[in-house]
């Protein structure tokens, strides 16, 4: 054993997985369909603002809705685009890419290559949830962005009136903006840790996206239904639109931070179910 | 360290300690949730140093005793070591220093042969990223891909492929190779440079694993083999002792039959046959010179001699009682 050691060149000490997480995001952003689903949710501010820019009647913006405050200041584009693709189309992007991060790997067979390398099992779950959470981030960065080029571009641009009535600064606004997407950014990665979890249980990517994307749709019906309002604090999307306390002032954070905890209760239940089935998993593909 | 056993006996675990084994298994057994009996009670004693043919037709257990010893595939019973470290605790020191090939390559079919390897590397947190490079050049010259590395995974050939399946088994330096079926889908020309390539590990002082259904493959390059039937062991030795155990013959060629056969029958060896111009019979301890001097002294017209051993394939369908594909 001796000699055959000397003969190995020194190694490295065993790095946190930072270069495996790099090479992660990486793989992930170059991927084709991950840049389509980033197209997709910039392209959703672009529409609904052309769309309220061709609609919009000025002077018009006496009321506390949506449209108008969007006609009436373009920073409020960011926000309206949100509550757009929050419903759906953000969550199914956050499927596809958590859905996929252990079953795709299982399907292409890279799975057992990893391990074997050896990547370890609980370093790789967790350089794909940090890969899926910084692609939540990305998501929200991306839609915030373009809805903010798309709203100085369109609409008048100058201090934000909150949903309170009291009118703050455009930095305040853009700081409150920013909370807002953190906000959002913290529900789909509670979403990406329950696909990670789905994502362990089967060998078929397809399967584990569709069961993720089909949650919080799900959850979306009961929170509807009032006969089952005695459920709808621990769905969690009850707290998805939550974040418009953050518009007002002084900040109501009581719902933000019911949210927060709930979602963190997810992640920590998923991420542990996730964790218990990856570890002890006979991988066979 | 010659153990080969009636098929349902269990192998004796080697008598050697365990540091002198790239790997040790006792009792490895692998039940799957559906029943299936994939793996019984497998003694395996892989010396360190060693080209070790693992043997055994399709559906024999090869690639899940391989999975296993990997740590892929959690055993229902018994326990292995890899490198001297007991698995699959020791996964984290073990494992780096084994290069491997499971059941034919996978990589990311978007991604060029060049950035797949990368992501290999990336994967071993023991790796050096500062010399990665290098290796990874390495590699890809050791199996001939340096012009092809730049090229989508997708656009490869079967043989393409399996290339860089084995650049990627050799990224580091291993003390232990694990190729499983390293010539599936390569042509002969593609196959008679895997065995060089297995050779010239092996030189290196690299113990290495080969696991295959065709035996004509790797009979040339192993030192031992170890045959598996239907989830068991029935054989396990070095090539010579396992030659050597089982039927070498003389063979005299002479016009003299008779007396040829008298001679040989005098000699105490056992199965003498005499047929038209040939005369032959088991070697068992005699030197084929003596046996030549004594035919001559008694008169005896040798036009031939010939000491004839066992191929591989007949010695396997003697033990396993039955052949198997060897030919694919």
């Amino acid at each position: 054993m001796s000699t055959a050691e000397l003969t190995l060149a020194p190694r490295r000490v065993a790095g946190i997985g930072l270069r495996l997480f790099r090479s992660e995001v990486g793989l992930t952003f170059r991927r084709r369909r991950n840049q389509a689903l980033l197209v997709l949710l910039g392209a959703v501010p672009v529409l609904v603002g052309i769309a309220l820019r061709l609609t919009a009647k000025p002077g018009n913006n006496d009321g506390p809705n949506l449209i108008n405050q969007v006609a009436g200041n373009g920073v409020f584009l960011s926000v309206g685009a949100l509550f757009f693709v929050l419903p759906l189309i953000l969550p199914l992007a956050i499927a596809v890419v958590s859905g996929d991060s252990i079953a795709g790997e299982a399907s292409t067979g890279t799975l057992r290559y990893l391990l074997a390398v050896p990547a370890g099992r609980t370093r790789l779950l967790m350089v794909k949830y940090a890969t899926s959470v910084t692609f939540c981030v990305a998501s929200v960065a991306t839609i915030a962005a373009t809805a903010l080029v798309t709203g100085f571009i369109l609409f008048p641009v100058g201090p934000v009136t909150l949903l309170s009535g009291s009118t703050v600064s455009l930095a305040a606004g853009l700081g409150r903006l920013g909370l807002i997407g953190l906000y959002v950014a913290a529900c789909v990665a509670c979403l990406a840790a329950i696909g990670l979890a789905i994502s362990t249980m089967t060998d078929s990517p397809i399967a584990a996206i569709t069961a993720t994307a089909v949650l919080p749709v799900t959850c979306e019906v009961i929170d509807a239904v009032p006969q089952l309002s005695a459920v709808h604090p621990y769905l969690f999307t009850h707290w998805w639109f939550s974040y418009d306390d953050l518009l007002r002032d002084p900040m109501v954070t009581q719902n933000v931070t019911r949210g927060l905890l709930t979602f963190l209760a997810y992640t920590l239940i998923f991420g542990s179910v996730a964790w218990a089935r990856f570890t002890t998993k006979d991988i066979t593909c | 360290m010659t153990t080969t056993a009636e098929a349902g006996a269990s192998v004796e675990a080697s008598p050697l300690p365990p540091g002198d084994h790239a790997i040790a298994t006792r009792g490895l057994t692998k039940r799957f949730s559906g029943g299936q009996l994939a793996v019984d009670d497998l003694n395996l004693a892989v010396p360190r140093g060693s080209v070790f043919g693992f043997l055994g037709p399709n559906g024999s257990g090869k690639t899940t005793t391989i999975r296993m010893l990997l740590g892929l595939v959690g055993p229902t019973a018994g326990s292995h070591e890899l490198l001297g470290v007991r698995m699959p605790e020791g996964w984290a020191t073990a494992l780096p220093k084994v290069g491997s090939l499971i059941e034919g390559p996978a990589f990311h079919p978007h991604l060029s042969g060049l950035a797949n390897l990368y992501r290999c590397d990336a994967a071993d947190r023991t790796a050096d990223p500062r010399t990665s490079r290098e290796r990874i050049g390495a590699a890809l010259e050791r199996v001939g891909l340096t012009a092809a590395a730049g090229k989508r995974y997708k656009a490869y050939s079967l043989g393409m492929k399996q290339r860089l399946g084995i650049a990627a088994a050799m990224l580091g330096p291993r003390e232990l190779l694990i190729l499983d079926e390293p010539t599936n889908g390569l042509d002969p020309q593609g196959t008679r440079e895997v065995r060089t390539l297995v050779r010239e590990i092996a030189a290196e002082g690299t113990t290495v694993f080969v696991s295959s259904h065709l035996l004509a493959e790797i009979e040339q390059v192993c030192s031992h083999v170890a045959v598996m039937r239907a989830g068991r062991l029935v054989a396990q030795s070095s090539i010579e002792e396992l030659r050597d155990g089982s039927g070498t013959r003389i063979r005299v060629e002479t016009p003299d039959t008779d007396d040829a056969t008298s001679v040989l029958t005098a000699l105490g060896l056992a199965d003498v046959r005499g047929d038209d111009g040939e005369v032959s019979a088991e070697l068992g301890v005699l030197a084929p010179e003596s046996i030549c001097a004594e035919m001559v002294g008694k008169g005896v017209a040798v036009r031939g001699l010939a000491v004839m051993r066992p191929s591989l394939e007949d010695v396997f369908v003697q033990l396993t009682g039955e052949g198997f594909d060897v030919n694919g």
